[in-house]
């Protein structure tokens, strides 16, 4: 036994994590009725899990009571779509609809988290139960038709400042530009697989999840919520309830993209006065809705709730950078889920910027599913937000699998920043590599709750997990616990956590040689993060990182002097 | 340049300095040798500003000027240069980059314009060869990975930069190898000059072999006890410090904590 820290009060803990680990692992069955049958949902709650929400205060049931509203509306968008033909009745669009209603019916049971749960406890979504949002309508697209010219423009497209776009873009094989959740064909570019000046390699397939749900569904089916389970995730059953828009990336067997695919995530502030929806008007009260009706007379203005939902998959052997950026403006709610899927020998480069807006929620998953041999590395990048939750989750389901997650944080003013990792090490052979850089300032609070989990039989397995905080100021606050559970005897797993301040030494040293104190505390606040920016591969990313450094820190001019 | 007058400084209550007098005249190299613990590197890192050593009486005037009431900055950028005993690792910041924001920062202070990069690229090259740096050093994160004698070179050359006024090298000679020693030593050997002045803080006399001091000043439980000039070194390599410390003891009021008068200077009756 060579595993490093293997505690008994961990394994102790294990026999409840045991059937929520369990219930993701089937993902491994062949897909014949995959969207659904593979779901746990479908398949009944687990005895403990019940038990354990039946006590009532753990959840907010009245919190989830304007989304299940907004679900009816929901429904009958998708339903009733006002300018097409109906759609034909495809097997996998039943699926579709039991998967969003197994979603929905878990999420009603599941309602909001409260801190007495211990995978919320240091996040309290009081704020965000209170907070009412209006989601833009579902909308309903042709065959193909959502990456053509003529498509209407998107409803929240008018309401993006000039150059938003363009700020937030670089050069990308295809940049899929969504606005408050709805695809914006308009504002996207190489999609669909038109491609521009460079178009993609044959058979790669990058376009709106909307549209191929209405084009082609079966070419999806198989892989929503195959891996990701909503069992005990209630926002991932409320993004999977919602599931409609998003962005699809499919990359057949070999295909090689040089340039990364770039998915870009902006919410607007919604206009004070909603749109009434002429088909629909006061049928079933949405959360905004309910906002706008609620009697007192100085009502906030609405804000977006929007549920990204990605799907990547890289076929045997491909290889692919994928990055996501989440920005907007004023106060809103994303609640995505992005699931990855690399095949055997696949190599995976998956970025995730974190812009949001100081008001704004982000909650979201990233599911990781790894099939042997398979090179995944995704970084994410949480700089944004008012309340962040993300949870990045990776099932190693092959031998020999190598898998990098690495995270920078930066947190101040009342920012709240919870980062949730949860490595699967399923088979042998394989390699998982953490490393989560947090800097804290002001009041600000971050939580990293980290598992690594090797399952019998995962010999040879080398995990590591490391947890590093950066507190800038004595208010804030970072909660850290790595865990290991460990069930295979020949192993090498490390965790670790560190919280500190600035060296004072090294600040002396800095000041000793002429730099000013506050740029010499900049210049040692960048240097902690450095090895993460520099793992960053995407070039633009990485800049677009530098410069954002630069202009938060304090003499940030000195320090871009100085790297 | 400098003159320090009864100085006494703490470090979390713990009286390390007791009393030191000392004057620097520009262009002259003093050296500061003491056994371990005598308060040599308290010294050097009082003059270079160092806010845990809490200074409890004394002045210290630099050109003229109250040094103990400048932020350690400021020093830097009055010309006040510390090579330090143990320099500081930063990874993620290129030797190169700081350096420049550094120099840049000194010429503001001196109204002097940025230098742009051809002019500070000349002048890092020029400067390298004084301390014979490999040039690979330069692109690397400061200290990062360096060895000790390659730190050590590192801070003579970012004197060698910076150009000070006045240079306080605190051990920079333990831990090098003798090739290493004479390196350092060449390198500042080359930048004495009529307006620069050095204080050399070292255990060891070997380093004197290849610096040759105007004064040499003994140290011994946080005061001055014996100042001389270099064939003192040689004294004391010969004798060892177990004879100053017979010294010190033998010295009036030693025992009762008061500042003892050293032999060389005269100390004003102070601390009672």
């Amino acid at each position: 036994m060579t595993g490093q820290a293997t505690e008994q009060p961990l394994r102790a803990a294990v026999a409840t994590q045991e059937s929520a680990a369990a219930a993701v692992t089937p993902a491994v069955t062949p897909a014949v009725t995959p969207a659904v049958g593979a779901n746990p949902a479908a398949s009944g709650a687990s005895g403990p899990v019940l038990l354990q929400l039946q006590q009532g205060r753990d959840r907010d049931l009245a919190a989830a009571a304007p989304y299940l509203a907004d679900w009816e509306t929901f429904q009958r968008e998708l339903s009733e779509p006002p300018d097409l033909p109906d759609l034909p009745d495809l097997p996998e669009i039943r699926e579709l609809s039991a998967l969003r209603q197994a979603a929905i019916t878990r999420f009603g049971a599941l309602g909001f988290p409260t801190t007495r749960q211990e995978e919320w406890r240091y996040t309290n979504l009081a704020p965000l139960a209170r907070a009412a949002f209006q989601r833009a309508p579902a909308r309903m697209v042709g065959g193909g038709g959502a990456t053509s010219p003529s498509a209407a423009p998107v409803a929240g497209a008018p309401r993006l400042g000039a150059g938003v776009v363009a700020r937030w873009t670089f050069d990308a094989a295809a940049t899929l530009v969504f606005v408050d959740g709805q695809f914006a064909p308009e504002l996207s570019t190489g999609a669909g697989g038109a491609g521009g000046e460079r178009p993609l390699p044959p058979g790669v397939e990058v376009t709106s999840l909307a549209a191929v749900l209405a084009r082609e569904p079966r070419r999806v089916t198989p892989w929503l919520g195959r891996h990701t389970s909503f069992q005990d995730q209630p926002f991932v059953a409320l993004n999977t309830a919602f599931l409609h828009d998003g962005a699809v990336v499919l990359l057949p067997r070999g295909a090689v993209l040089e340039r990364p695919i770039h998915l870009l995530y902006l919410s607007t502030p919604f206009p004070v006065a909603p749109v009434r929806r002429s088909r629909h008007a006061g049928a079933g009260a949405g959360a905004g809705a309910r906002a706008v009706a609620s009697a007192k007379p100085a009502v906030p203005a609405p804000a977006t709730v929007s549920y990204p939902r990605n799907l990547i998959v890289a076929g045997e052997g491909s290889q692919l950078t994928v990055v996501e950026t989440y920005a907007g403006e004023g106060a809103y709610f994303t609640c995505g889920v992005t699931e990855l899927v690399a095949g055997p020998g696949a190599v995976v480069d998956h970025y995730k910027v974190q812009r949001e807006s100081r008001e704004a929620y982000h909650l979201a998953t990233l599911q990781v599913y790894g099939d042997r041999a398979s090179v995944i590395s995704s970084h994410s990048i949480s700089l944004g937000g008012g309340l962040v939750r993300n949870d990045v989750n990776a099932l190693l389901d092959g031998e020999g699998i190598d898998c990098i997650l690495n995270g920078l944080y930066l947190a101040d003013g009342r920012q709240l920043v919870d980062n949730h990792m949860r490595v699967e090490h399923a088979k042998p052979h394989c390699a998982s590599h953490e490393l989560y850089k947090g800097i804290l300032d002001g009041k600000a609070r971050t939580v990293f709750n980290g598992l690594i989990h090797v399952h019998p039989g995962a010999q040879k397995t080398d995990a590591k997990q490391s947890n590093r905080n950066l507190l800038l100021s004595a208010d804030a606050i970072a909660n850290s616990n790595p865990r290991l559970e460990i069930f295979a005897d020949d192993v090498r797993c490390t965790h670790g956590s560190t919280v500190g301040q600035l060296d004072a030494d090294a600040v002396f040293y800095l000041r000793s040689r002429g730099i000013g104190e506050a740029a010499a505390r900049s210049l040692l606040t960048y240097a902690f993060a450095s090895d993460i920016v520099a793992r960053i591969k995407v070039e633009a990313v990485r800049h677009d990182l530098e410069e954002y450094l630069f202009a938060r820190l304090p003499q940030g001019e000195v320090v871009r002097q100085a790297v | 340049m400098l003159q320090i007058k009864n100085l006494h400084a703490a470090v979390e209550g713990k009286e390390i300095l007791r009393g030191i007098d000392l004057v620097v005249n520009a262009g002259e190299v003093h050296a500061i040798m003491g056994p371990n613990g005598s308060g040599k590197s308290t010294l050097a890192r009082v003059l270079a500003g160092q806010e845990t050593y809490e200074v409890t009486a004394g002045e210290v005037l630099y050109e003229g000027k109250d040094l103990l009431a400048m932020d350690p900055e400021e020093r830097a950028r009055e010309g006040v240069f510390m090579a330090f005993q143990y320099p500081v690792e930063i990874p993620g910041v290129s030797n190169t980059y700081f350096l420049k924001a550094a120099l840049n920062a000194v010429r503001k202070h001196r109204g002097l314009p940025d230098l742009d990069a051809v002019d500070f690229l000349k002048l890092v090259r020029q400067r390298m060869k004084l301390v014979q740096m490999d040039e690979s050093l330069l692109n690397r994160p400061v200290n990062e990975g360096f060895s000790g004698g390659e730190k050590k070179r590192n801070e003579i050359f970012h004197m060698a930069v910076l150009e000070p006024r006045l240079a306080v090298l605190d051990e920079t000679d333990s831990g090098l190898d003798i090739d290493a020693l004479r390196i350092v030593a060449a390198g500042v050997e080359r930048l004495r000059q009529p307006d620069r002045a050095f204080l050399l803080i070292t255990h060891y006399q070997r380093l004197l072999n290849y610096i040759v001091p105007d004064r040499v000043h003994v140290l011994v439980d946080g005061r001055i006890v014996r100042s001389g000039g270099k064939e003192l070194a040689l004294e004391l390599e010969e004798k060892g410090y177990a004879w100053l410390d017979a010294l010190a003891r033998s010295a009036p009021g030693a025992a009762t904590q008061a500042p003892a008068p050293s032999p060389a200077v005269p100390v004003p009756a102070a601390g009672a």
